[in-house]
């Protein structure tokens, strides 16, 4: 069968291998390069999306396994199922509207043949750690993800750099190294061989409680460095304050989502007996990130901040209703991890196009923009209004669904958390009336949205659009892999 | 006490042979060749030409070897795969430094001094200097060096191994007092290093003196044997033992025995640093395996609070004092310290798994260090008349050399990664195997501590990193530093490099040589 995930994976790394090649008289192209590689990248998915079998979403498909590095029980698995496919669906669409958000960004040739090209190694990961089914592989492109994301934000971005981008490599290494002792573990508990790391060998381990706990502690903490939950979330805003609005929105939108994404795919495949013992505790933690991220967004004066702790709230969504394991929760935590990369994503990148026309994204530097710029402030209310769930749009269908699904089980944390919405209501609406409403200060200079601008948004609004009215598109392909995540936890509890 | 004329198989010496051979002959090159030029020039061919023969035969003996390897001379010295694969090791290593011994810079400045003997600051040296007088002595002394460590692997018997341990160090004394800048530095390095290797060395023959007296052997196979018959609780023993274990962990650089290895490692010539760091550490594994699986296994619990205890004070103190370097070349000393605690991690329970997983660990630690020094000589600072001065060591040097010359600082930037042991760097693959044997072994703890070390370490790499790629140079100082590289310090880094990374991608081909390599030839029978 054609390799199509192998393809997927190498395509966007050579693509970076041509552009450091690229010679100095032909490096002014270099952003036409990227962009025809990322498009040529999504041509192909959707060619593959196409074959996809979605009577059969829960089973893996487009399977390719060839021996690695037998010696250590590695190889090189890839297959998607439905959560896995629309994840990379999410990674293909969104990282060519942050090159053509960056377009104007680096005047310098050789820094944006840089940039362009350490985007392109990152999605070769992103691609790679949804699509791996062995979980060595899975760890090396975890943690080798880690070397273009640290360049990307130490070398473009704000004074702060630096510092945001060693606390970050510090979080996510500590966090990785943590599960690496796990993943040495797991060759002795699973069945050992020339596959050992292979997924499907790992469904039922036959350890001790403690051991299973102990693993499933390691990996939960790796993910959860990633997928910023409260406490181990404050590289985020750190992050989000200095570093491109492109490469943040690659950050938050998809490559925090391999946090949640390793919960539902190995956390809960792997070590179910420990994720039902650890859950009413991850429950508390999700709550308090659910709350405490809002809370401090509405704090906040900065908007890339802001809406980085907005993510924070909501990545606490996403794990309530994973780990409430039931069947409408983490379908909907899953349709969330898509829905969220939409909506932030939009959001960092308007924020993003707000600061290369007036350098700042503090609140207080704006006002009264509406008059000005009308499409640019529909676009963003749109966008905010898609991030605190008005229905219609497409994080509302997600949010409910996780809301309801969990209510049964953990009714308290719904309750609770659902406070959560009126606070996303002050913090979008609040920054919005500083923003674009009020008189005209005439100081602010401001240009409305050009067309490259509107062509990056456009594609996020009309997709959040879709998914609103006909969230059963997305959901078709969630049902059975969130079917199946749920009966590996459940099974397990009627034998034990 | 009866002496035999011994029986020796002289065939599987051949790759050992030739090398001490081709030092003893650079020793007469010295002596005949009087032009200093034409000399360096002979020295470097034949040694380089003597290298790729030892490793030529190195592979030809390891790919024909049939049933377990050959005893070369009965219960002293075995060819096996186990010695090969470390000696092939030992002789790549040797080459690479070889190449890195004979670098010069663009105005021809060697790396090392124009005549040993004169008093640094002296008008002699000055003399020495004008006249263009080389000491190439070095190409010898490494070939030295570099046959005493391959012998050091395949010895079967204590005092035999002291020979072996002698040969190599006494090369290495002299080398270490060779650099051409500062000078004082160098030789006070050599002096320390050789008191204290000569004080370990006493340990180790007065440990090996014990072991006989409580066993009345001296090959590694019949302590073995005699430990099995008479009680392990014997105090002579257990004392001989740990006297033999700390003259080879001083050699492997393990804390509380590591404190030759920042002075050395920064006074040292640069090259000879790169050779040392990376063969010295791969001869004493290599010896320390053949000891521990061969002949001290059924100590393995008395001795084990030995080696977890040196392991965790290794990781813990390498670690944290790396941290507070100032000066590249003893941050990477203080990172081989702490790389000795996670070689000394695989030990834990003596399981096979430590056999394969150390040579490729070794291998993997080899190249980067060799890479990482090769990448220390090249940048230097500018002297105030424009020209080329000494290497610049000082962390803050280093700001902005990405920008200056992106490939170098690539290159170093990966080697770094690679010592952190981030993924698709051979550094990864090399520490998961470790980790893999020491939790295989029940070292738990230990895998715990490396761990978090490893955590504490990814700062001291990446702050280097940061400092090459994420600062700009400082104001006024762009024409502080320069980057001089000859033709073979790159291909040095090229190759490491290139080796690094494709270790760390595909490392499924050496794996399967060390995993065919991780047996030992023992005799049964004396």
């Amino acid at each position: 069968m054609f390799p199509f995930l192998t393809i997927l994976v190498a395509l966007p790394a050579v693509g970076a291998a041509v552009l450091w090649a690229l010679p100095a008289q032909a490096r002014s192209r270099s952003r036409e390069i990227a962009l025809g590689v990322t498009g040529l990248e999504l041509v192909l998915f959707i060619v593959m999306a196409a074959q996809f079998d979605k009577a059969d979403a829960g089973a893996f498909q487009f399977s390719e396994v060839h021996a690695w590095i037998p010696q250590i029980g590695a190889s090189w698995a890839l297959g998607v199922n439905g959560i896995g496919l629309l994840l990379i669906a999410l990674s293909v669409i969104l990282v060519p509207l942050a090159i053509l958000a960056a377009w104007r960004e680096d005047a310098d040739l050789k820094a944006r043949r840089d940039y362009l090209a350490l985007i392109l190694l990152s999605l070769s990961f992103m691609v790679g750690i949804f699509a791996a089914r062995d979980v060595f592989l899975f760890y090396v492109l975890f943690e080798a993800m880690l070397i273009p994301l640290y360049f990307m934000i130490g070398r473009f971005g704000g004074v702060q750099r630096r510092y945001a981008a060693v606390k970050f490599l510090l979080y996510s290494l500590a966090g990785g190294l943590i599960m690496l002792v796990a993943v040495v573990a797991l060759y002795f508990a699973g069945p050992g061989g020339e596959q050992a790391f292979l997924t499907e060998h790992l469904a039922d381990l036959d350890v001790s409680t403690t051991t299973e706990r102990l693993m499933f502690l390691a990996f939960f903490i790796a993910f959860a460095v990633k997928a910023p939950m409260v406490p181990v979330h404050t590289w985020l805003a750190d992050v989000a304050e200095t570093a491109r609005p492109g490469t943040t929105a690659l950050l938050v939108a998809v490559l925090d989502k391999t946090g949640t994404f390793g919960m539902i795919t190995l956390c809960l495949v792997m070590f179910p007996d420990a994720a039902r013992w650890a859950a009413p505790g991850v429950i508390v933690f999700a709550v308090i990130s659910v709350i405490y991220g809002a809370l401090l967004a509405i704090g906040q004066r900065d908007m890339m901040r802001l809406v980085a702790f907005t993510s924070v709230s909501h990545f606490g969504v996403m794990i309530l209703g994973i780990f409430a394991f039931q069947q409408t929760s983490v379908e909907g935590a899953a349709l969330y991890m898509f829905n969220h990369g939409l909506s932030t994503a939009g959001l960092f990148l308007l924020v993003g196009f707000l600061v290369q026309r007036t350098g700042t994204a503090d609140v207080d530097a704006y006002g009264g923009l509406q008059k000005v710029v009308p499409v640019f402030a529909g676009t963003f209310l749109v966008v905010g209004l898609s991030s605190l769930s008005l229905p219609g749009l497409s994080p509302f269908v997600s949010e409910i669904m996780v809301f309801v699904g969990a209510f049964p089980v953990a009714a308290a944390a719904v309750i609770i958390s659902a406070v959560s919405v009126v606070l996303a209501a002050l913090y979008i609406l609040l920054t919005y009336k500083r923003v674009f409403t009020g008189p005209v200060r005439e100081e602010v200079r401001v240009k409305e949205l050009s067309l490259r601008e509107r062509l990056v948004v456009g594609p996020l609004i009309a997709l959040m659009l879709l998914l609103g009215f006909a969230p059963g598109i997305a959901i078709d392909y969630l049902r059975q892999p969130s079917a199946d995540v749920v009966a590996q936890v459940a099974i397990e509890e009627a034998g034990a | 006490m009866n002496f035999v004329t011994p029986q020796i198989t002289w065939a599987p010496l051949l790759p050992i042979i030739i090398v001490l051979g081709a030092a003893s002959i650079g020793v007469l090159i010295e002596a005949f060749v009087r032009r200093p030029e034409t000399r360096r020039t002979v020295q470097l061919v034949f040694g380089l030409v003597a290298l790729l023969a030892a490793l030529g035969q190195a592979v030809v003996q390891w790919a024909s070897l049939d049933g377990g390897g050959t005893t070369v001379m009965q219960f002293m010295l075995t060819v096996d795969r186990q010695a090969l694969a470390w000696q092939t090791m030992i002789v790549l290593f040797g080459i690479l430094g070889l190449m890195l011994f004979a670098a010069r810079t663009r105005a021809g400045e060697p790396a090392f001094t124009a005549l040993g003997s004169t008093t640094p600051g002296s008008i002699e040296e000055t003399l020495a200097r004008r006249r263009g007088l080389q000491v190439t002595e070095v190409f010898p002394l490494l070939l030295f060096a570099v046959g005493g460590m391959m012998l050091f692997t395949c010895v079967t018997d204590y005092v035999f191994l002291f020979v072996a341990l002698e040969v190599f160090s006494l090369a290495l004394y002299i080398l270490v007092a060779l650099a051409r800048r500062r000078r004082l530095m160098s030789q006070e390095a050599a002096l320390k290093y050789f008191l204290l290797g000569a004080f370990s060395s006493a340990l180790y023959i007065f440990g090996v003196a014990l072991v006989y007296g409580a066993t009345t052997q001296t090959s590694f196979a019949a302590v073995g044997r005699a430990i099995d018959v008479i009680s392990d609780r014997d105090p002579m023993l257990l004392a001989g033992v740990v006297l033999v274990l700390v003259g080879l962990l001083f050699k492997i650089g393990a804390v509380p025995f590591h404190s030759w290895t920042p002075d050395a490692y920064q006074g040292a010539p640069t090259p000879v640093t790169a050779f040392m760091g990376a063969a010295t550490k791969a001869a004493a594994t290599a010896a320390l395996v053949r000891i521990l699986y061969t002949s001290l296994e059924p100590l393995e619990w008395e001795i084990s609070w030995l080696l977890w205890a040196v392991a965790i004070a290794s990781m813990v103190l390498g670690t944290v004092l790396a941290l507070v370097q100032t000066d590249v070349k003893r941050m990477l000393a203080y990172s081989s310290v702490a790389h000795a605690g996670f070689i000394l991690v695989a030990f834990a329970g003596l399981t096979g798994e430590a056999i394969a997983a150390l040579p490729f660990y070794l291998l993997a630690y080899g190249l980067a260090t060799i890479g990482a020094f090769a990448v220390v000589s090249q940048v230097r600072e500018r002297t105030e008349d424009g020209s080329v001065g000494a290497e610049a060591v000082r962390l803050g040097q280093w700001a902005g050399l990405g920008k200056r010359s992106p490939l170098l600082a690539g290159a170093m930037a990966l080697f770094l990664l690679s010592f952190a042991g981030i993924p698709l760097t051979a550094g990864f693959i090399g520490k998961f195997e470790v980790f893999s044997a020491a939790v295989a072994g029940g070292g738990w703890p230990l895998v715990l501590i490396a761990v978090i070390a490893s955590a504490v370490a990814a700062f001291f790499y990446v702050r280097l990193v940061v400092l090459m790629f994420l600062t700009d140079v400082p104001e006024g100082t762009e024409d502080a530093i320069e980057v001089e590289s000859s033709p073979l310090t790159t291909a040095v880094v090229v190759f490491t490099g290139a080796a690094v990374l494709l270790l760390g991608i595909l490392p499924a081909g050496v794996l399967d040589l060390y995993q065919g390599a991780a047996q030992f030839l023992v005799l049964s029978n004396g």
